[in-house]
This record gives structure tokens, C-alpha cells and sequence, in this order.
């Protein structure tokens, strides 16, 4: 045996490897067995991920829901509402490769010993990277917000596609149930294939089978023509010469056009569409 | 019932009013009610688009009509000017507001108009439109007008029941600039709106101390612009008037806009081959400093330093003439040091106090924290006895401000000072 490869083995600690069903009930219970067993896992995989190579010990995650929620129920002594919403927020992110910090971030909310919560320790690796996850996805919800647009239907029904990175439509529907409470509308996520649709009472989830026809262009958000309803073409051609009008061509500024407007987003937005 | 002759004019309305820079829908929170369409979010508003020239779109923002009586120099509607002339009826503009909300391709309406016969019967037409989409549209989304300049206290007092904000423009900063491009215009007819404004949010605010049901009135307060580089004025003139319009409650935003040369034939107004940005952008920074930074406005600008410097942000240029302030120890000095370091912003200011309640802060944190160290490092310290990389550190009063200051130029900006000295070389030429 070579000297270094000696080293390597008398270095070597047991490698644990928890594997979960990407859910957050499943990563709270991941968290419940961390503490149940007085071990920390080396990494936090998904139930199907390749195991690493030198891993020397699996523990599957089975989702208990009992086991989440007194999890949550301890979190909620430790952490504020913002600290709370960093945990459900940047889930909502779906990055896998985060699942290991905010498991980290929530097992440090347990043990630390500090009255001062946890989240407020941004030279926390674990901390910052699920503070910085969660305001990318409140970030694009804000953008989800701004740069949905409505087509409206012959019955009456509204129309919104979109394609967000992250699943954000669960954080967003409320507030165009607000805003549009006398008008039905269904928003739709293109990327996700599912949507909530709103009958100015309430938002239920709905999601197509594959092969039903839709009644929109899922690539553009275009609803089909013939359930358009009969105005609102004019009345995107309205908002498209608005547009065109309401730039001061002697500062085209494009660049800070894509910055604040990225895009990937263009082609369900009116305006941009030809 | 809307034709495409609505396009035209449509067009036309938003062409007029592009100038005007706010388009903002912040300053007030108020969720939906069952039967009516709408709620504002707050905060900073929403923007649902970007123009071409990166401008966010938040407001419809349009003219009734662009026929004007008046002749300001500086404005693209003035009655000398040849231009197409159009007005949108009430039902027009109302159902266009209403279609294009329930679109979400807006927050709300930003309505202003040309001065028709007088200051109020333009005003009362616009105070109309708003007290329509609130009472017959039931519309609950963000209004913002214009007061036209010498409109009457009545007026204004009613308008403000409809509108989440109101702004009169200033425009230009001096009264003997204003009346020689603006011969109808003094600032009475400016600053007296603005003053009514005020006294009905104050009132406003003392009646709901004593009453149970009183109307909103103009909860977002009122903003106002500035045209810069159309008239002598220095950056000196326009902040002191920009921090004593702050100074009063209820302003909440000045806008600040680089004149285009749009009457190009009128020799009292400079040709400008392009608007000035850059120093617009300064301004911009400038107000951010006197809102958001605790900054005094003398300390921005003084009897020295009349204008803006144009190749560093006015933040960076208090720090290169205020060595003594520095090193800022980040593990020990307030908050209201650290966030004078230049590359340390609001955000990492208050993350810097936060985490160091737990352990030390190192140029590690502070850089994973998005703090641009590129810039901070010449005036912190955080206790580390030799930076890892770079040796001892060396800050700004090692270097000294004037080697400092190249240092912290890009080779973009560089680029740009350049072309800039090019350009006005030109101009002499
Ligand atoms: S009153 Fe207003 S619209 Fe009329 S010319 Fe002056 S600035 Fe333009």
C-alpha cells in the first residue's frame, strides 16, 4: 500500500448519504430522522440520483407527514415568518443541488444556541445561499406578476400562459385573485403543464391529459383563434402601437431593456409578439 | 365603441407624453373589494414592460389631448409646433384603461393633457375621467394626474378624492430660466398646486385622527420632474431644490430628465446631439444618496463642487474627498458608516450588522454577501492582519485619493470619459 492511499483510509470517515422524494414533507422528515438518529448525512440526494462513489451507507427517507409537521411545529419557535418562507420559498426553486443547504439551514435553525435566529447569519454559507434562492424565486414571482398578460375569450374567460425556472405559480395566484376577483381566469405554466383556474369564487389546480387538444398555442400562449373573442385583437394591436409610441427613440437603450425584461420571457408577452 | 381611428390617436397621446419620466405606481398598498376590479401592491409598484429605450411601463401613460395653448420652449406640444394634434373622448380613454387593466398590461392610468381654454376647464376634465373609472368602473387600480399649472385649489381638492398621486412639474429649477422659456409659467403656478396638494393630505390626515369614515386623498403624495441641460442651472441649483422639495411631507419622488432637443429652431435652447444621460444618471444617484443614505445635500454638492462629478458616482466622489472618514471597520463602526463605504449598498449594509452579532465578518463574507470589493477594499477594515492575496492592505489613505481614483475607473469608463472629452471637443471645433 502506498503511503498516500494509507492516509486516505485512516482519514476516511463513514460516508452518508440521505435520499428523499424531493418533496419539503420529505425533507422535513429528513430532518426529523437526522435528529431521531443523532447523525448528519453527508449529502441530501433524490430517491433515483447516482449515489457517490465512496458512499458507504444509504438511508432512504420515507415521507411521514406526522414527522414534518412536529418538525415545523419546532421551527416555528425558532424562526421568523421571513425565516419560515426562505425554507417553503426557495424549495419552490426546484435547484436540487440546493436541497442539501436548506436541509443544513434548517438543522442549524435546531441547534443554534443563540437567541438571535439563524437566518439572520448571512456568513452562514448555508444561510446566505437559501436567503440568495429564495429572493431569486420571489424575484421572478415578481416578474411572473409583472409580465403575464391576458388574452380574453369569447365566454368571458381570461387567458395567461407562462414559463417560469421556477415553479412560482403557487405564489402568485393570490394576487390575481385579488386584483381580478369579477373576472374568471385560468394562468397556466407552459413548462410545468399545470395551471389554476379561477371561477371569481375560487382557484382550483388544474392540469391537461396528455393528447387533450388545448385551447392555446402552448410555445407562444396564443389562444386559438376561433374562441378568441372578438375585441381583443384590437385591442392588443392597441397595446402594441402604445409600445412602439411610448419610447423616446433617442435613448434606445436595449441592453437595459433586456436586463429588466430578460428575454426568455418574450415570447408570451403581447408587445413582443408579432 | 372603440374603431381603429382609437389606434391613431392612441398613438399620437402616448407620443405626446413620453417625456414625462415618472410612470411609477408605488407609495400605496390597497387590496381588491368585491365589486371592484383592482388593488395597488405598494413598495416600488410594478413595472408590466420595458420600452425599447428600457423605460419601465407601470402607468397608460397618455395625454387627453395635445392641443396646447401655451408655447414652452422646451415641449414637443407647444401651440408653434406643427405636429399632429389629437384628443381622446372620456368613453375612449375610460374603456382603454379598463381593457388594458383587465390584460394586466397595466397598473393604471398616469393622465395629463395640454392646456385647452383654461388651466380648469382642462383640470376639470381630467379630475372627470378619474372620478368615472372610480365610480362607474369601480375601478381600484392605481391613478395618477397631472395638475395642470394654475389649476384652482377646488379643483385640485376633488381631483385628489380620485387619484393615488398627483404631480405638478417644476420643470426648470429657476424662476428667471422657467419664464424665459416659459413665458406663461411662473413658479407660483407651479409651487401654489403643489401646496394645495400637500394641505389636503394634511387635513387629510388630521380628520381620520377625529373621524371614523374619511375619503382617501392622494395617498401615494406627489412627485415632481425636472428638465436638465436645457438651462444654465447646476447640479448644485437642482439638488438644493430637489432636498428642500423633500424636506416637505407628502413629496415623495423627483424625477429628473435630460432634455432632448426637440424644438431644435429655438435659439433659446441648446442643441444638445444627445440627451445628457450621464449626468442625469448622477442625479439619479445623487437623490438615491439624499433618500436612502442619509447623506445631507451639502455634502453632495457645494460652493466647489457645483456639478456632479461625471466619471465616478457621486458616492465615491464624497469618499475620495473625505479620506478621514476612512477605514470604516466593518466588525466595529455603526451602520450609518458602513453604508457610506462605496460598493457597500442597503442591502449588504444591513446583512454586514446582522451577521456580525454571530462571529467576525472577513472580506470572504462580505464578498459572498455581493459587496464589490473591487471598490470597498480601499476603505475597510474587518481585523485581518494581511489580505491572503494582495499582501498588506493598502487603502486610501496609503494611495491617496487622486492615485486612488484611477484605480477605480473601468476600462469601459475610461472609454467613455474619452469619447466624452472627444465630443466636446467637437462642440468647440
Ligand atoms: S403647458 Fe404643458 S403641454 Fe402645453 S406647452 Fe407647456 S409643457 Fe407643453
Amino acid at each position: 500500500m502506498t503511503g498516500s492511499s494509507y492516509l486516505l483510509i485512516l482519514m476516511h470517515k463513514p460516508m452518508l448519504v440521505y435520499t428523499f422524494d424531493n418533496t419539503l414533507d420529505g425533507l422535513l422528515s429528513a430532518v426529523f430522522d437526522s435528529f431521531y438518529y443523532h447523525e448528519m448525512p453527508n449529502d441530501l440526494l433524490t430517491a433515483g440520483d447516482a449515489i457517490p462513489l465512496f458512499c458507504d451507507r444509504i438511508h432512504e427517507i420515507h415521507t411521514d407527514e406526522n414527522k414534518s409537521k412536529r418538525v415545523w411545529k419546532g421551527l416555528e419557535n425558532k424562526l421568523s415568518y421571513i425565516g419560515l418562507s426562505i425554507i417553503t420559498i426557495s424549495f419552490l426553486s426546484e435547484e436540487r443541488d440546493k436541497n442539501y443547504a436548506l436541509f443544513s439551514y434548517i438543522c442549524k435553525a435546531f441547534k443554534n444556541p443563540n437567541k438571535i435566529s439563524i437566518e439572520k447569519n448571512f456568513s452562514d454559507p448555508d444561510v446566505l445561499l437559501c436567503t440568495q434562492t429564495y429572493r431569486r424565486v420571489c424575484y421572478e414571482a415578481k416578474r411572473m406578476k409583472q409580465f403575464l398578460r391576458f388574452q380574453q375569450a369569447k365566454d368571458g374567460t381570461y387567458l395567461g400562459v407562462i414559463h417560469p425556472d421556477h415553479n412560482v405559480l403557487p405564489l402568485i395566484i393570490d394576487h390575481f385573485k385579488d386584483r381580478f376577483n369579477d373576472q374568471s381566469f385560468l394562468i397556466f405554466d407552459a413548462k410545468r403543464k399545470y395551471g389554476y383556474y379561477y371561477d371569481k369564487e375560487e382557484a382550483s389546480r388544474i392540469t391537461f391529459s396528455e393528447g387533450e387538444t388545448l385551447s392555446f398555442d402552448n410555445e407562444t400562449g396564443k389562444m386559438n383563434s376561433d374562441i378568441l373573442s372578438d375585441n381583443d385583437k384590437l385591442f392588443q394591436d392597441l397595446w402594441k402601437t402604445y409600445f412602439k409610441a411610448i419610447c423616446i427613440k433617442e435613448r434606445l437603450n436595449p441592453k437595459k431593456q433586456a436586463g429588466d425584461m430578460p428575454r426568455r420571457y418574450w415570447k408570451y408577452m403581447t408587445e413582443k409578439q408579432n | 365603441m372603440l374603431t381603429e381611428s382609437t389606434i391613431e390617436k392612441l398613438r399620437i397621446l402616448a407620443e405626446s407624453a413620453k417625456y414625462d419620466v415618472s410612470c411609477s405606481s408605488s407609495g400605496t398598498v390597497r387590496s381588491g373589494k368585491k365589486g371592484m376590479v383592482g388593488n395597488t401592491v405598494g413598495g416600488v409598484g410594478i413595472c408590466h414592460s420595458f420600452a425599447d429605450d428600457g423605460r419601465c411601463i407601470s402607468l397608460l401613460k397618455v395625454m387627453l389631448t395635445n392641443y396646447c395653448m401655451y408655447d414652452c420652449a422646451y415641449c414637443i406640444n407647444r401651440r408653434s409646433n406643427d405636429i399632429k394634434r389629437a384628443t381622446l373622448s372620456v368613453s375612449e380613454l375610460e374603456e382603454i384603461v379598463m381593457e388594458f387593466y383587465r390584460r394586466n398590461y397595466i397598473e393604471g392610468l398616469f393622465l395629463s393633457s395640454g392646456v385647452v381654454r383654461n388651466p380648469d376647464y382642462t383640470m376639470e376634465r381630467l379630475v372627470r375621467i378619474a372620478q368615472d373609472l372610480r365610480t362607474i368602473h369601480r375601478f381600484n387600480g392605481y391613478i395618477h394626474l397631472k395638475s395642470i399649472p394654475g389649476a384652482s385649489r377646488e379643483l385640485i381638492k376633488r381631483a385628489g378624492l380620485y387619484a393615488d398621486r398627483m404631480s405638478v412639474n417644476i420643470e426648470i429649477p429657476k424662476e428667471e430660466s422657467l419664464k424665459l422659456l416659459a413665458p406663461e409659467k411662473d413658479h407660483k403656478s407651479v409651487f401654489e398646486p403643489m401646496g394645495f396638494i400637500r394641505e389636503g393630505v394634511l387635513e387629510n390626515k388630521e380628520d381620520k385622527k377625529h373621524l371614523k369614515h374619511v375619503p382617501r386623498f392622494v395617498p401615494a403624495g406627489q412627485s415632481t420632474q425636472m428638465i436638465v441641460g436645457a438651462t444654465p442651472e447646476t447640479d448644485k441649483d437642482i439638488l438644493l431644490l430637489s432636498s428642500a422639495l423633500y424636506n416637505q411631507p407628502t413629496m415623495r419622488r423627483v424625477y429628473y430628465s435630460g432634455y432632448i432637443s426637440v424644438n431644435t429652431y429655438d435659439s433659446r435652447l441648446p442643441v444638445l446631439k444627445q440627451p445628457p444621460l450621464v449626468r442625469e444618471n448622477r442625479l439619479y444617484q445623487a437623490d438615491w444618496l439624499l433618500r436612502f443614505y442619509h447623506f445631507n445635500v451639502n455634502e453632495i454638492v457645494d460652493e466647489i463642487h457645483t456639478n456632479l462629478d461625471l466619471d465616478v458616482d457621486p458616492k465615491l466622489a464624497w469618499a475620495l474627498r473625505h479620506p478621514e472618514q476612512f477605514p470604516v471597520d466593518i466588525n466595529k463602526d455603526d451602520y450609518e458608516r458602513i453604508l457610506r463605504v462605496p460598493g457597500i449598498g442597503v442591502k449588504s449594509a444591513l446583512q454586514i450588522v446582522n451577521s456580525r452579532r454571530f462571529n467576525r465578518i472577513t472580506s470572504y463574507h462580505l464578498k459572498k454577501m455581493g459587496v464589490v470589493m473591487k471598490k470597498a477594499k480601499y476603505f475597510i477594515t474587518c481585523g485581518e492582519l494581511t489580505n491572503m492575496f494582495s499582501g498588506p492592505t493598502i487603502g486610501i489613505n496609503e494611495i491617496h485619493p487622486e492615485r486612488l481614483r484611477p484605480l477605480l475607473l473601468s476600462d469601459k469608463q475610461k472609454k467613455e470619459i474619452n469619447d466624452r472629452k472627444q465630443l466636446s471637443f467637437d462642440f468647440d471645433a
